[in-house]
């Protein structure tokens, strides 16, 4: 931060103290309004209701087919591209994996760099991280650019200058926990997730001061009240207190120490309710068998006090996890009809293959409904208990470990992994970049050393029974609970959706297409081949008075791992034959930035 | 688990009394894939001890080398990998890890040198992976001698 404007921050700061929330509503307001102008993206989500809806019109059904790219940028690192760039003002912020670069392009110079910033990380961090050296972008707030590197630091940059502002240390590699999220600003503070669910530990959202960096709260996924934020008689579960010591009762002896629940999703927020909500990821290990209980609150949706950080309350999808299904993907808020009645909704589309609409105040459960036809581990959720309706053929703890449980739909990528979906105000529809693949899971007895991988299990990917895609792009309607339109892809789909007031809808796809459908009827209105596999999620922006739209591409992350090669054939031979395409095939390493416009 | 041990102990020593550099250049020179065949099949199934090999990729391997040692978008197929390397460096990359950052590249292979299920495994791991590497077992998850053809 510069002297002129740290002192203007500082004033602000002082004429604003005799009301001190007055000031820190301030702050919000500016974020809240840069967010509703469409020419900027200020945030990792778009908006805080993570709709990654644009009110954007220049670019629509009628003449997306002129779609071209008008100019593209290298970011000179090979590894998987998530995430996607901020437009604040005239500048574009890029960010990339491990190392961590950033880039702040300037719009108005065909994306020349106005600085770029590379921290010094010990290259150790790279095997803790689960799979390959993700990040899914930077946040931005009073004239700073936080990033949450890979050696789980968050740093604040001058985004001016791109200088060093502050710095903390989230958590510890040593032990497995690893930074791969983006950060949120919400009022005066940052807050920041952490990675590391196949390492064991013990996850936690926080809280920092947006100036100093000092930490405000820390809430963690599991362990006793003190630690989760808990107040046994006001945090509800299903309008229920939760009680005296709610998740430790879930879990044996010590274990929720290392029970893991990382919280490396999207962080979402209302300001009315004052409310930030996000999930916690799978227990540790992915051996059920090691880990009787509940295992709370792992796979939860947590809706926190955004001052205090104590839990208004919470929600577990996937009471002990067998499959991996981490509750972590981002979750929507949007006020929307469900079963014919107005709604202040929370719509999450979960790993495990079922689309939660909570109402987001009361944290009650109004529908669970898959959205894959696939899924086949639950039929179908009781809405008064909260609780999955589990086939037991599925379960990979009925069998013990070692051994074999086959056909389980979806394998442990999920129906949906963390690539945003969007929801349309237009069509009051949500978009979802689906995965189709199932698998057979075999747990086994592992021991945990801090810093090394606890897994326990191994799995065999492959697509559902007779089918040869592996992906879908859908509408879903939460009115009524179910799927409007599907569009197969040969391969997962691993970006972000976005959409537009035009009428569209974006998205990237793994063989590296950015895809434009019409949104009330999926039908294909447009194609580009990208320069690599798009693992990132596709955004807008407007500048002299053009729209354009902006993504990454860059294959790799969990997708890049699992599909570099192709599937394989399922053990019990239910897969369709030819359905193995190697994505290596389709795509190679790189990460480039590619921007398309209209014609003049 | 001693014999590992010894090995990556062996490696330590012998890096206090020569570059590593130097190190790397006679592993290369001398590597050649062993002929010796760890596992045994029956009738496409395999050993139990090459089974747990199969685990313990699972466990500590695939979430970079991918499924069934294919190689993914991060790290080497070790099917490939194992037609050149000599079982000697294999256990010698497992143990001491291997780093490989630069301008073009962020790729690091872990040291699993103190992760005990590697260690103790790691026989039954290079046994399965060898046997991927052979042709002798195929994609996805290889049945046990005894298991039923199901
Ligand atoms: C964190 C990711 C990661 C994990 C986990 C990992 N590896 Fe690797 N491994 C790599 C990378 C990256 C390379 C290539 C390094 C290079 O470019 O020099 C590599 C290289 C190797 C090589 C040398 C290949 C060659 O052709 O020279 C062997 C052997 C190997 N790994 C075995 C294993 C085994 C066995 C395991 C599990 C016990 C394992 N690796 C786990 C990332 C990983």
């Amino acid at each position: 931060m510069n002297v002129t404007s740290r002192f203007a921050a500082w004033s602000v700061a002082a004429t604003a103290s005799a009301v001190l929330l007055a000031g820190t509503a301030l702050a919000n307001d500016q974020l809240v309004k840069m967010s509703q102008d469409p020419a900027q993206w200020v945030m990792p989500t778009g908006d805080y209701g993570n709709q990654r809806h644009t009110a954007l019109k220049q670019i629509n059904t009628g003449n997306v087919k002129e779609l071209r790219p008008v100019w593209t940028f290298s970011t000179g690192v090979l590894r998987g591209h998530e995430g996607g760039p901020l437009i604040v003002g005239d500048v574009m912020y890029v960010h990339t994996p491990f190392p961590n670069k950033v880039f702040a392009l300037d719009l108005n110079d065909q994306g020349r760099i106005i600085w770029a910033y590379e921290p010094k990380q010990d290259p150790n961090v790279i095997p803790v991280m689960c799979c390959d050296t993700v990040n899914r972008g930077v946040a931005y707030g009073e004239g700073m650019v936080f990033l949450h590197q890979a050696d789980a630091t968050l740093v604040a940059l001058d985004a001016k200058t791109g200088k060093l502002v502050w710095s903390v240390k989230d958590a510890d590699p040593a032990k497995g926990a690893t930074g791969t999220s983006a950060p949120q600003v919400v009022k005066n503070m940052v807050l920041v997730g952490v990675s590391g669910g196949e390492f064991g530990v013990q996850g936690h959202m926080t809280a920092y001061d947006i100036k100093t960096g000092k930490q405000i709260w820390r809430a963690y996924s599991e362990g006793p009240d003190d630690q989760i934020l808990f107040d046994p008689a006001k945090t509800t579960n299903l309008g229920k207190p939760v009680g005296a010591d709610s998740s430790l009762k879930t879990w044996e002896g010590d274990q929720w120490k290392i029970g893991g629940g990382a919280t490396w999703g999207w962080i979402s927020y209302d300001p009315a309710l004052n409310l930030v909500y996000y999930g916690s990821g799978n227990p540790s290990t992915w051996n059920p068998t090691q880990r009787p209980g509940d295992n709370k609150w792992s796979m939860t949706v947590f809706a926190r006090d955004a001052d205090t950080g104590v839990a208004k309350w919470v929600y577990q999808m996937t009471p002990h996890d067998e499959w991996d299904y981490d509750g972590i993907n981002e979750m929507i808020l949007a006020n929307v009809k469900v079963h014919g009645k107005d709604t202040k909704a929370l719509v999450h589309f979960d790993r495990n293959g079922f689309a939660f609409v909570l109402d987001r105040a009361s944290g009650a459960l109004l529908q669970a409904n898959k959205f894959d036809p696939a899924v086949n581990w639950a039929t179908g959720y009781n809405l008064q208990t909260g609780l999955p309706e589990r086939v037991k053929q599925y379960s990979t703890e009925a069998g013990g470990a070692e051994h074999n449980t086959k056909g389980i739909c979806p394998a442990a990528l999920g129906s949906k992994d963390e690539q945003p979906a969007a929801f349309s105000p237009e069509t009051g529809l949500f978009y979802v970049p689906t995965n189709h693949v199932c698998m057979d899971y075999e747990p086994f007895k592992v021991a945990y050393s801090a810093g090394q991988p606890y897994v326990g299990a191994t799995l065999s990917m492959f697509p559902p029974k007779g089918e040869k895609h592996l992906g879908n792009f859908i509408a879903y309607d939460v009115n009524e609970g179910k799927i409007v339109w599907s569009d197969p892809e040969t391969f997962s789909v691993w970006s972000g959706a976005l959409t537009t007031a035009g009428g569209l809808a974006f998205y990237g796809t793994l063989d590296g297409n950015l895809k434009a459908v019409d949104a009330k009827t999926g039908k294909e209105l447009y194609k580009f081949k990208t320069p690599s596999g798009i693992i990132g999620n596709v955004t807008p922006f407007e500048h002299g008075g053009k729209q354009y739209i902006a993504v990454l591409s860059g294959v790799g992350g969990w997708a890049g791992i699992g599909m570099a090669a192709g599937l394989t054939e399922d053990t019990a031979g239910l897969g369709a034959v030819g359905a193995y395409k190697a994505l290596s095939n389709y795509t190679q390493l790189g990460g480039v930035l590619t921007v398309f416009g209209l014609g003049d | 688990m001693t014999r590992a041990h010894m090995l990556a102990w062996c490696a330590a020593a012998a890096l206090l009394g020569a570059t590593s550099l130097q190190i790397a250049h006679t592993a290369r020179a001398a590597d050649s894939p062993d002929s010796e065949r760890p596992y045994t099949i029956e009738n496409g199934h395999i050993d139990r001890a090459t089974f747990r090999g199969y685990l313990y990729y699972g466990d500590a391997c695939l979430r970079c080398h991918g499924p069934d040692g294919s190689g993914s978008s991060y790290a080497p197929s070790l099917v490939d990998s194992l037609k050149r390397l000599s079982k000697q460096t294999f256990e010698e990359t497992v143990i001491n890890g291997r780093m490989n950052v630069g301008t073009a590249n962020d790729k690091v292979m872990p040291s699993f040198g103190t992760n005990a299920d590697v260690v103790e495994h790691l026989e039954e791991i290079y046994s399965y992976l060898k046997a991927r590497s052979d042709g002798a077992i195929g994609r996805g998850r290889p049945k046990k001698i005894g298991e039923t053809d199901d």
